[in-house]
């Protein structure tokens, strides 16, 4: 690890400036970050800690939950509302990590992780998202945990995390705070961004913006899952997930709230799939329809391209699991 | 504030890098606690912060102003072991002992989350009370790993203080 000086933050404006600089971060969990200055895949010359801001509660906000950017892991999956008004998220973050882990981790930390490309976190690889204009060693390498979605020729990483995904699909708000006093609402589904030409900037936040916290709408009940597709079954990235909110009236899909992990830089959500589902009376042949239109645009790089069956499957499994149909 | 290591205090380091892993090893010069994989990916430096399991790896020590940690040698002594210590010993829950400790912090806080009702992956309703099966003891121990693969007798050393308990 390179030498850095540690500066605990003593305010939100200050702790934005302080991160403002190039070469300065703030920490939280310290969980993906030491893990990755460890093997100087980041080298900050500050870390401003950001624990001293205590922006760790849970409230109710209206109808809905507002969770501290540094609300552990475990804290917001073990809360009575998440448990009952939101169980997609307590899933998604369970099937995540480990307790240890999960202990630690933040929800800002967890929204900020980056991917778990192996040439990103090999030093010795070129990666266009590490170090910019080396090239992508994934895109004609080892590419098992890539995307089949929103790719580009620059960068076919994912985004890793499972707790954004029920998010995405819950439609959450990220508050991020700029140092002026001032602050923005973002949805969770525009907060990370597809690679493009750019794939070094993992998500919308400039430098000096601080995440203050993630609001939850009202709670829309419904059946909600989060099914993980990993290579065991417990403490491993998704190769695939589906993070669903299905509710059912006089037989038919009255919702459909669908985001997917382990496809993409970013959680995916496509909206044409709940206008399809919707209305509809549940079957195999419409899940199939579901999954043609998730899948349209979806490319494989090889060792990756058992993921556009994969998720075809998990897809199909998952809306029947909610709307009671055979498999 | 000091950092307290089963209740003794010491200043945090004056250089940041220093993980909380190594402060307990080389400062405290507690080595019961183990270095595995250094990226959190073994379970091997679990001990208990503020009551609850973390890696000591994955964290500074100078983030540490105040709190309390609890490592192996803190659970026990070989004369007044833990219930979880004596189990382990009983049921052979272990072959070379490297992961032990980490698996015996891991599960002491474990049996605490149980207690306090916390949901896991294995749990089918989260908004439900959980119960301790073995496959809940296996996802709750899984950021754990043994290489000498003594899972079986680990479960059982967890699955025999666990009934004791409730
Ligand atoms: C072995 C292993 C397995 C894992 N498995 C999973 C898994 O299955 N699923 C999953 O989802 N995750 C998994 N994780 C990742 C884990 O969830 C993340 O490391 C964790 O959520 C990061 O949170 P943190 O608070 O520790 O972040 P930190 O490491 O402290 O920070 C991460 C990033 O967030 C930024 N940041 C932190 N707080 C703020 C803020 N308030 N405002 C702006 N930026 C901020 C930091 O600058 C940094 O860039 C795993 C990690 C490990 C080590
Ligand atoms: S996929 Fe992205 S992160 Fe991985 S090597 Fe290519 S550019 Fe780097
Ligand atoms: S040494 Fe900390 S998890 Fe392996
Ligand atoms: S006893 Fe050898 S690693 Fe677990």
């Amino acid at each position: 690890m390179k030498p850095f000086d540690y500066l605990r933050a003593e305010g939100l404006d200050l702790a934005s400036q302080q991160t403002a600089p190039d070469g300065a971060m703030a920490i939280a969990g310290g969980t993906n970050l030491l893990d990755l200055m460890k093997l100087q895949v980041e080298s900050p010359d500050t870390l401003v800690d950001v624990n001293p801001l205590s922006m760790d509660q849970i409230a109710d906000e209206g109808d809905g939950l507002r969770i501290g950017a540094q609300a552990t892991n475990t804290a917001t999956a073990n809360h009575a509302r998440v448990r009952s008004d939101y169980p997609v998220l307590a899933k998604a973050i369970l099937a995540g990590a480990t307790q240890q882990l999960r202990n630690k981790a933040t929800t800002a930390g967890n929204l900020c992780q980056r991917t778990r490309c192996y040439y990103f976190t090999n030093i010795d690889q070129p990666c266009n998202k590490r170090e910019p204009g080396s090239g992508c060693g994934a895109i004609d390498g080892i590419a098992r945990l890539h995307a089949v979605l929103g790719t580009s020729s620059e960068c076919i990483a994912t985004y890793p995390g499972d707790m954004a995904v029920a998010m995405t699909a819950l439609d959450a708000k990220v508050e991020i705070a700029n140092g002026d006093g001032n602050s923005r609402t973002v949805p969770v589904r525009d907060f990370h961004r597809l690679p493009s030409d750019t794939p070094h900037i993992d998500n919308v936040l400039e430098p000096g913006e601080i995440i203050t916290g993630v609001t939850l709408p009202a709670p829309v009940g419904g059946t909600q899952l989060y099914r993980k597709v990993r290579e065991r079954s417990s403490y491993a990235f998704a190769l695939c997930s589906v993070a669903a909110i299905v509710d059912m009236a006089d037989g038919r899909i009255s919702r459909a709230d669908l985001a997917f992990g382990g496809l993409a830089h970013k959680p995916w959500h496509d909206p044409r799939i709940g206008e399809l589902l919707v209305g509809e009376e549940p079957s195999l042949a419409l899940y199939d329809k579901a999954a043609d239109l998730l899948l349209e645009d979806a490319q494989g790089y090889g060792e990756n391209d058992f993921k556009i069956p994969l998720a075809r499957r998990a897809l199909t499994a998952t809306l029947c699991e909610a709307t009671g149909v055979e498999a | 504030m000091p950092l307290k290591i089963n209740n003794h205090p010491y200043d945090l380091p004056g250089d940041p890098r220093v993980s909380l892993l190594d402060f307990i090893r080389r400062e405290a010069g507690l080595t019961g606690t183990k270095k595995g994989c250094d990226h959190g990916q073994c379970g091997a430096c679990t001990v208990i912060v503020n009551g609850k399991r973390i890696n000591s790896c994955l964290t500074l020590a100078v983030m540490h102003d105040g709190d309390e940690v609890t490592t192996i040698e803190g659970l026990g002594t070989p004369t007044e072991p833990s219930a979880l210590q004596q189990a382990f010993v009983e049921h052979d829950g272990y072959q070379c002992g490297y992961c032990t400790p980490g698996q015996i912090c891991s599960a002491t806080a474990m049996l605490d989350e149980i207690a306090a009702g916390m949901p896991s992956d294995a749990t089918d309703d989260v908004s439900g009370a959980p119960t301790l099966t073995d496959e809940e003891i296996r996802e709750r121990m899984s950021g754990n790993l043994c290489r000498c693969g003594a899972y079986p007798n680990i479960v059982a050393a967890i699955r025999e203080v666990a009934g004791a308990a409730s």
